[in-house]
């Protein structure tokens, strides 16, 4: 079977009056790890919200193998495409294995019962992401980190052939930044999913993603790989940045040293 | 794998024991609660008697006892409890806040002054009023959602505003029962503050047909309730349809307020304390309107028996309720400021 195409043609979406996203075209590559990364405020959630069928398209559309995504019904999209926003809540009193349970919610019908597909499926989210153990504790009592990986368990569960992360890295330190991506990297080597997350962490993204995609404005301002979207020229026209690029002598993606912002620059030659 | 597989399936079928016992539980307390209700009072029956009232006989100082006063009495306290428990259990999931309950937010205050109204004023009866009632909840719920919107609804501002409004349209109604000076106390504290004395066998049918209605569709919607828990955007990402939702539980939950409210008056704090008892009781692991509405329905019960013949003088049972229920409303108050969303 070949991966479902998650592709925004001609996309634009936002808020209330304001246009956050403009006529954003870009096919998010099927089997492979996007990053997408820009500056504060850029609409890099706002895109991940629209490919999830979270926001309507003011114009352009979002389709899944050729079908508008709005077209399809919520369920059945669902069942395709998991997404994860940035700060969830976990309800009070919720257990591990209730939290991961939820995964499967568009799984069930009005009056299917609970299964042992849906049985197996929980327990190897729990497995895959080391949390078995903590399987009966409540989600409030556990670290950041285990809670992020809780809440990727619940992603695992839902069985997606794409799963979209809002920012799967934040409140982490970084050793388990590390973690959550080496996970996701292996559920895509071993799975095949498509992972699409935005990454703050420009040297997470060069290093985790085949494909980094650099957003400025509410456009794209470029797309590529690692090494052609993370060099000196993009991040200064992205992030205002001046910086150094050289390959991490780890794995040979490009690694980006910040020499100092251009705004502070500037205002330093006023002076 | 396969340890994970046994560890959570037995935890699951735990989990549905436990909430099948709980239910069971409930239940047995409530057909209990029953039997006692028509039994007991100032003329105790055994249960033979009763049970030959209830199947039609006429019988010689009891039927009318049992048959007119306590039957439809008790009835009407199992379905009003119960349509109040579950109308707040909804509302206080979907708003994500224990203090977001149709009671404390104003929903019930403006279903009775819209019946006050009706009955004093205009000198309604019958089925106009109930409906005049629902239309009137909903009407303050829309009202309470505009005058809370800046661009988005928040829940703290929202309880706000539907505690200002609850306060403005109690003290309507007082204004309106004091405008009829043949009113009697008891009937002026029916719409004050609850009560089912003299409810008819009539009044039961509706309100027993709202709740079928109405727990229908919040039963059709449960699931996607349960998940919309996790916040909106999580939800949506697991196919839950919110707007469909959102507008589902709104009615069907001011649907059931507003009706028990223009049959029994606004019963202080069942719509408010139901949900987190039940959530006590059962854990918060699973859908909680049933367990909900059996609570609301069983603390109707008990305290409209416990304000007939437990207490020194006959009180309604919105003023034992109110009693309860005040004390929790203080604390949940005291916890939002100091997790600093109150304000």
């Amino acid at each position: 079977m070949t991966p479902p195409l998650l592709q925004a043609t001609g996309l634009s979406a936002g808020y209330g009056a304001t246009l956050v996203l403009q006529e954003i075209t870009l096919a998010i590559a099927p089997g492979r790890i996007t990053a997408i990364v820009g500056a504060n405020a850029c609409g890099k959630s706002t895109l991940l919200r629209s490919l999830a069928r979270l926001l309507p398209a003011r114009q352009g559309r979002v389709t899944l193998d050729g079908t508008p995504v709005q077209r399809i019904a919520a369920r059945a999209f669902a069942r395709r495409v998991g997404f994860l926003p940035q700060s969830p809540i976990a309800p009070e009193g919720i257990t591990v294995l209730d939290l991961v349970s939820r995964g499967r919610h568009p799984h069930h019908g009005l009056f299917a019962r609970w299964g042992a597909a849906d049985d197996a499926a929980v327990a190897q989210a729990l497995e895959v992401t080391g949390t078995a153990g903590l399987a009966e504790r409540d989600v409030a009592a556990l670290s950041g980190g285990q809670r992020q990986r809780v809440w990727i368990a619940m992603a695992l569960a839902q069985e997606t052939e794409i799963l979209l992360m809002d920012e799967p890295t934040t409140f982490l330190d970084v050793s388990h930044q590390i973690e959550v991506l080496e996970l996701l990297a292996g559920l895509n080597r071993r799975r095949g999913t498509t992972v699409v997350m935005v990454l703050h962490e420009l040297n997470l993204a060069a290093r985790h993603a085949d494909v980094v995609v650099g957003m400025k404005a509410g456009r794209i301002h470029a797309t590529g790989t690692p090494a052609e979207v993370l060099t000196e020229r993009h991040i200064r026209e992205i992030f205002g940045l001046d910086s150094l690029v050289m390959p991490d002598p780890v794995t040979g993606r490009p690694m980006m040293v910040p020499r100092g912002s251009l705004a502070a620059a500037r205002q330093e030659e006023r002076a | 794998m396969i340890a994970t597989l046994a560890l959570i399936s037995g935890q699951r079928r735990a989990r549905l024991r436990r909430r099948g016992a709980v239910l069971a539980l409930l239940g047995a307390a409530l057909a209990i609660g029953f039997a006692l209700a028509l039994m007991l009072g100032q003329n105790q029956f055994p249960p033979a008697t009763v049970w030959r009232v209830l199947r039609g006989e006429a019988v010689e100082g009891a039927s009318f006892t049992i048959g007119t006063l306590r039957l439809p009495r008790a009835l009407m306290a199992i379905l009003a409890g119960a349509a109040f428990g579950m109308g707040g259990a909804a509302f206080q999931t979907l708003l994500r806040n224990p203090l977001a309950s149709p009671d404390i937010i104003g929903i019930s205050a403006g279903a009775s002054t819209a019946a006050v109204f009706c009955i004093v004023v205009l000198a309604m009866t019958g089925p106009v009023v109930p409906v005049v009632a629902v239309a009137a909840g909903l009407g303050v719920a829309l009202l309470i959602y505009l005058l809370a919107w800046r661009g988005e609804v928040t829940g703290a501002r929202l309880i706000l505003v539907g505690i200002g409004l609850s306060a403005m349209l109690q003290s309507a109604t007082a204004y309106v029962l004091s405008r009829a000076p043949a009113w009697s106390l008891q009937e002026a504290l029916r719409w004050l503050s609850g009560s089912v004395n003299g409810a008819r066998i009539g009044q039961v049918l509706p309100m027993g047909l709202t709740l079928a209605l109405c727990g229908g569709i919040l039963a059709w919607r449960a699931r996607d309730l349960e998940v919309m828990r996790m916040g909106d955007d999580a939800a949506a990402g697991l196919g839950v349809r919110l707007g469909l939702t959102r507008i589902a539980v709104i009615l069907a939950g001011v649907g059931l307020v507003a009706v028990a409210t223009a049959s029994a008056g606004p019963v202080a704090f069942v719509a408010f304390l139901s949900g987190p008892i039940a959530a006590r009781i059962t854990g918060r692991d699973g859908p909680i309107l049933l367990p909900a509405a059996a609570i609301g329905a069983l603390l109707v019960l008990v305290c409209d028996f416990a304000g007939q013949f437990l207490l020194p003088a006959r009180y309604p049972v919105g003023i034992v309720t109110g009693v309860l229920g005040a004390p929790y409303l203080v604390f949940l108050i005291l916890r939002e400021n100091r997790k600093g969303t109150g304000a």
